[in-house]
């Protein structure tokens, strides 16, 4: 079960995540985007899936990862994402409801470089009973 | 001329097993159940199914080629209503359109459908770009 204390609090992730061009290049070559000079809008994904990973596992939080779907996802793009771009990474968790033995968690993830808020994005995943 | 109910040149885009490898490791999400028929079956699905940020990313691509580049593409989202599956050794299809919603100066919503072998793989998918 996930620890319902955990409802309302932001979590932080890693300190900083340098996106490579590599990396965009990477993600652009999958959906044959040839316009690599920014990320694609659905890149920053590749960054919150694996910090909620690591935030929601923890013990303290309690997360079953191997039990996870994810059920939607939305973005809030303030810029587009370039190579170079230093990423401080927090995760909130917004609501978590149970639903036939389902438990349903709504988490907020917000990319900063710097002082600048470059993507929020929501995720609802569901950890299957 | 776009205006609100203005409906969007369909697309269709191909998946296969390799792709799914691909974006498996461009996102980092390496899930077996987008790699493993084994896997797959063991959990209950009916084969492998393709990671519901893939189908997200190429009807990003459909949003972006519209909008006229990925820096135009403000607010992107989707639920994750059926699983697109992808048996071994084939290309299945994922077919994207869109229609106007909302015009507001340069600021443009659309509503867009992604169905896969004729069924609706994303809910409630919306963009909002600048155009």
């Amino acid at each position: 079960m996930i620890n319902p204390d955990s409802v309302g609090r932001t979590f932080a992730g890693a300190d900083s995540v340098t996106v490579s061009q590599s990396e965009i290049d990477a993600f652009c070559a999958v959906i044959s985007e040839t316009n690599t000079t920014v990320a694609p809008p659905t890149f920053s994904i590749r960054i919150s899936l694996s910090q909620y990973e690591s935030i929601l596992t923890q013990p303290e939080i309690g997360v079953d990862w191997t039990r996870l779907v994810h059920g939607d996802q939305k973005f809030e793009i303030f810029r587009p994402i370039v190579a170079g771009d230093v990423f401080k990474c927090s995760a909130t968790i917004e609501t978590l409801r149970v639903a036939a033995g389902n438990e349903i968690i709504s988490v907020r993830s917000d990319l900063h470089n710097g002082s600048e808020l470059v993507v929020s994005s929501w995720s609802t995943l569901v950890v299957r009973a | 001329m776009i205006e609100v109910g203005t409906v969007l040149d369909e697309r269709v885009f191909y998946l296969d097993r390799a792709m799914l490898k691909a974006y498996a490791d461009a996102s980092g999400d390496q899930n077996p159940i987008h790699q493993s028929e084994e896997f797959a079956l063991s959990v209950g699905l009916p084969n492998v199914i393709a990671h519901g940020m893939l189908t997200m990313a190429l009807v990003g691509k459909y949003v972006t080629d519209w909008a006229g580049g990925a820096a135009a593409v403000k607010e992107f989202s989707a639920r994750f209503i059926k699983p697109v599956i992808v048996p071994a050794d084939q290309q299945v299809d994922l077919t994207v359109s869109a229609t106007v919603l909302e015009v507001d100066g340069d600021r443009i919503s659309i509503n867009l459908s992604a169905t896969s072998a004729g069924i609706k793989v994303l809910g409630m998918a919306k963009a909002v770009v600048i155009k």
